[in-house]
């Protein structure tokens, strides 16, 4: 076993290979039995593609699911895996993660399972900082249960269970986790590959909870809900891709960009009316969370504007590494001597 | 005053003036309002009894409220600790001593007393806005409400602060000492020493040398109260009780729980994961645990009941061992993650110290209705192992029997303390480390399906059923499990209607089949008719019980039951060898409705569901009156 210094922080510990790894090496033997055209079947190659690039031993990774289309994501990933119950997965991972500091350890939900049932644990992990990487599947619907609205669906939405319309206020995955003092948080289309792979990649590298909001297409009960993102001549004026230390600037020919706009809050402009020199430059480190939220606020519901990248990656302690700090402090301070423990202080002897 | 008095022997040695009796046993109560400070006078007594060598056992009992309104009924909280000469088994019935505090505490605790009981009382607080706001309209100090007792008027906060005059102590601190001045009368009443609470006071308060001085003025005020006034003409003296020989501390269930945990820690060489959240009365396991991380606990508070049981189910599936500790409404949120241990097949200590249901309940007091929750309370057929400590230093090998079975069988198993288990105290023979089981798991190593070629994570231990159980990080063995059923041996999805049925008779007889002791029967008399069968922390009042019944002249048979499933492969046998069998629960009758259900007998169920353990007097009644109308039979 070789344990090469990648130089990845979030990594650190899980012990890696020098043997070559290719996407069918993360290839199960299960059949995936996603529905044909589904989001899934994007993701879940990219991530079997992306995966042999860390060099790390496959039976040190470690994928954990809740319920949901998405979470069937484990059966087929040739790994350790647990595909557990509704909205749990974080605070299973949460345990293991703490137990293991050799693993590399990935939680697959979707947006009723994170945000409807698991919101809690959710927002717990990401304070916490746990060292995992949450792939959040967000298809604006309820897929396994066929097609009741979500917590990401869009006022209004008729569905079986609203056939008058939804009256529910969505979350906005990015706000919410900004809001839970996330240190690492990300969005990417399940669509374009390369920028999916790079936000992983940057996730996988962080120290810490990082969350990874996919848009992914759900071909039967809610079809086409990103493909005004996807279309030639829409997709350059809504997506609005971040890259760190570089101007936020987007659109066909680069006309448009983002300046710093109100009570701290930032605003689409067209660059030639408000000039280079107005962008902003992105800096996914700045420590201040307020930058971040402003940015996910550009992403609006109706896709009119879609941040898509790295929106924010800071470094703070995280639960696991100090909770086992804890442990190897008393170990290293205080003698693990059970009988004095049982003894206590105050004995007293009965003599036959 | 209590069975065992043998005449007011004149003390002659002595060097105080009063006579001294001696006594086989005694139960004092310390009442007062929840501010007073009467868990610490109770404990520290009880310490001291411990020091002494006495048997004993506590019962506190306190207020949900942290602080009730101040000098109400229900602010009141109140510590009874039974010390005796011999071995003892429940925390009295009733009082031979009351020490009350305010008139609230009087009002909630005067009717334990029985006639001839003695009553210490604070008069200071024994003015007219106390007694209005509990509804006497007249001192009861002052009337002749209080005759059929021998009443002790002793001004504690006056004295109290008399003595603390030099101190530069303010008067509200120096008023605050009154329950180490309570302490230091009743240490001199019943010949404790005092050297223990002295240490103990210096060190609690450490940090703080004034108060810690003023607390051992205050307790040796008391002390010296009882010796110059002669308002006390009578000591006593309880002696040492002869225990089997070793070493004995003073030990709560829930502390005896932690240290079991610890021990299992050891014993099975695997770090321990305990994810909690708090919860009345099972929080100090959290705290107590919190405390030990040099043996390997990690403690994680979660942010609900939920997400504590989940991180222990990852933390067993990651190979270390997974506790969780709760209450009853705890363990309704936690079910489904019990269910995934069912299905996943992971080791799992689920602790429920129950309290009394349902919804929150009594969350300070006790009950034992949380059985037919532990044995069904969740969906589809989901048998878990349970097990109940009978006392609080039971609760030790509980901990630890249920750590061998969880880790054996690969499976959530439930241990079922209580209230009255988790607050209550009693010695302990402390157990030599090295005289403890080993815990040690085999882990899967190498692929094991018919040939060779895969792990297969369902392939059981044809002796125990236990699944293989390979953690994540050995090579070669990547397998994938979750709450859906799986195919028998492979562990890969499966709907297939045989497979679902041969898993779930799979699953049930690997917790039926998992051995457990015989039920042992005391009857020393070998004519018994009527067996009395109890479960958990009636113990010790059912015990107490028979042996009235017995010195009365009858016959009883006694058993307890600390495996609940599966049942000891004998209790049918047993239970059908009797005329009449009794079965006592703080419920309605769950362990009655499994043994009816399982064995066809038609057992006699007495329940009592009032938040407080049974009194051997009541279990007495009830035992002798069936005993009586069998033998008439």
């Amino acid at each position: 076993m070789t344990t090469i210094d990648l130089g990845l922080p979030g990594l650190a510990g899980v012990p890696t290979t020098d043997e070559p790894q290719k996407a069918k090496d993360y290839k199960s033997d299960q059949e995936v039995r996603w529905c044909p055209g589904c989001g899934d079947y994007v993701v879940l190659n990219a991530v079997q593609s992306f995966l042999p690039s860390l060099g790390l031993r496959r039976e040190n990774i470690v994928f954990i699911s809740g319920i949901g289309c998405s979470s069937r994501f484990p059966y087929y990933m040739n790994t350790y895996g647990m595909h557990s119950i509704h909205g749990r997965a974080p605070a299973i991972a949460t345990g293991l993660a703490t137990a293991r500091p050799d693993l590399s350890v990935w939680v697959v939900t979707g947006d009723g399972d994170a945000l409807s049932i698991g919101g809690n644990h959710l927002i717990h992990t990401l304070r916490r900082n746990v060292n995992l990487k949450i792939l959040l599947f967000n298809n604006r619907i309820y897929g396994l249960t066929k097609g009741q609205y979500s917590p990401t669906s869009e006022p209004g939405k008729v569905t079986k269970s609203t056939p008058m319309g939804s009256l529910d206020y969505p979350f906005n995955p990015v706000s919410l986790a900004l809001g839970a003092e996330a240190t690492f948080v990300g969005r990417a289309l399940d669509s374009d590959r390369a920028g999916l792979t790079e936000v992983l990649r940057q996730a996988a590298e962080h120290r810490g909870s990082a969350l990874v909001e996919i848009y992914q297409n759900c071909p039967i009960f809610n079809d086409g809900a990103f493909d005004i993102l996807k279309e030639a001549g829409e997709a350059e004026r809504r997506l609005i891709p971040l890259e760190h230390g570089k101007p936020i600037r987007f659109g066909a020919e680069g006309e448009y960009g983002v300046i710093r706009s109100g009570f701290g809050s930032l605003a689409v402009a067209k660059v030639s009316e408000v000039g280079e020199d107005a962008l902003v430059v992105h800096d996914s480190h700045t420590e201040d969370p307020s930058y971040a939220f402003a940015l996910s606020r550009l992403s609006t519901q109706d896709l009119s504007h879609t941040v898509t990248g790295v929106f924010r990656s800071v470094t703070r302690p995280t639960y696991d590494d100090q909770a086992r700090a804890q442990v190897d402090d008393a170990k290293a301070t205080r003698p693990a001597d059970l009988d004095a423990l049982l003894h206590g202080k105050d004995t007293w002897t009965v003599i036959a | 005053m209590s069975t065992g008095v043998d005449g007011g022997t004149a003390a002659t040695g002595t060097p105080r003036a009063a006579a001294v009796t001696k006594l086989d046993r005694v139960v004092i109560r310390f009442a007062g309002d929840s501010g007073d400070g009467m868990q610490l006078t109770g404990d520290r007594f009880t310490s001291e009894a411990a020091a002494f060598g006495n048997d004993l056992s506590t019962m506190p009992n306190f207020p949900a409220e942290i602080r009730a309104p101040q000098g109400t009924i229900p602010g009141v909280s109140s510590f009874q600790v039974h010390f005796a000469d011999y071995d003892i088994l429940t925390p009295g019935d009733r009082p031979d001593v009351l020490v009350a505090m305010n008139p609230a505490a009087l009002k909630a605790n005067i009717a334990d007393l029985p006639a001839g009981g003695t009553l210490i009382v604070n008069t200071d607080e024994f003015v007219k806005r106390n007694l209005t706001k509990v509804g006497y309209a007249v001192n009861p100090l002052e009337d002749d409400s209080l005759a059929a007792y021998q009443v002790h008027q002793v001004a504690m906060a006056t004295i109290t602060q008399g003595a603390l005059a030099d101190t530069g102590l303010g008067k509200k601190d120096a008023e605050r000492c009154k329950n180490m001045f309570a302490l230091g009368l009743l240490s001199w009443m019943y010949h404790r020493p005092t050297e223990g609470t002295e240490r103990f006071l210096r060190e609690k308060f450490a940090k703080k040398p004034d108060i810690a001085e003023a607390n051992v003025l205050a307790f040796r005020a008391g002390f010296y109260y009882g010796e110059t006034t002669e308002a006390f003409a009578v000591t006593y003296e309880v002696a040492p009780a002869k225990l089997a020989p070793g070493t004995y501390r003073q030990i709560t269930g829930n502390t005896a729980l932690a240290y079991g945990i610890v021990a299992a820690a050891q014993q099975s060489k695997l770090p321990v994961l305990l994810g909690t959240y708090p919860i009345t009365p099972a929080s100090d396991i959290l705290h107590e645990l919190s405390k030990y991380k040099q043996f390997g606990i990690t403690t994680f508070q979660a942010e609900d009941e939920i997400a504590g049981i989940c991180a222990a189910l990852g933390a067993s599936y990651g190979g270390a061992l997974g506790v969780t500790s709760t209450s009853g409404p705890g363990v309704a949120l936690k079910s489904e993650t019990i269910g995934l241990g069912v299905m996943t097949e992971l080791p799992l200590l689920v602790i429920d110290v129950q309290r009394g249901g349902p919804s929150t309940g009594l969350p300070t007091k006790t009950e034992q209705a949380d059985l037919l929750q532990a044995m069904y309370g969740r969906n589809g057929e989901s048998p878990v192992p349970i097990i109940a400590p009978q006392s609080p230093a039971d609760c030790f090998a509980a901990a630890l029997e249920a750590t061998h079975i969880a880790l054996t069988y690969r499976t959530p198993v439930l241990l079922l303390s209580d209230g009255a288990v988790a607050n209550g105290s009693e010695p302990w023979l402390i157990p030599d480390a090295a005289d403890l089981p080993d815990l040690t798991v085999q882990f899967a190593t190498e692929p094991n399906s018919p040939d060779g070629s895969a792990f297969w994570p369902y392939l059981r231990d044809p002796e125990t059923l236990a699944r293989a159980w390979a953690v994540p990080g050995t090579p070669g063995l990547q397998h994938r499990i979750g709450g859906l059923e799986k195919a028998d041996g492979t562990g890969n999805i499966s709907y297939e209607p045989d497979n679902h049925d041969r898993m779930v008779r799979l699953r049930q007889a690997k917790i039926d089949n998992i051995p457990v002791p015989d039920l042992l029967v005391d009857d020393p008399s070998g004519k018994a008719r009527v067996l009395v069968l109890g479960w958990g922390s009636s113990y010790g009042p059912i015990g107490a019980a028979c042996r009235r019944v017995r010195k009365l002249g009858h016959s009883v048979a006694q058993a307890h039951l600390r495996n609940l499933n599966p049942f000891p492969a004998n209790l049918g046998d047993v239970l059908r060898s009797y005329d009449k069998v009794v079965v006592p629960e703080m419920n309605l009758g769950q362990l009655a409705l499994l043994l009816r259900g399982k064995y066809l007998v038609d057992v006699v169920s007495y329940t009592k569901v009032a938040g407080l353990p049974f009194k051997a007097e009541e279990l007495q009644n009830v035992l002798t009156d069936i005993v009586k109308g069998v033998d008439a039979g």
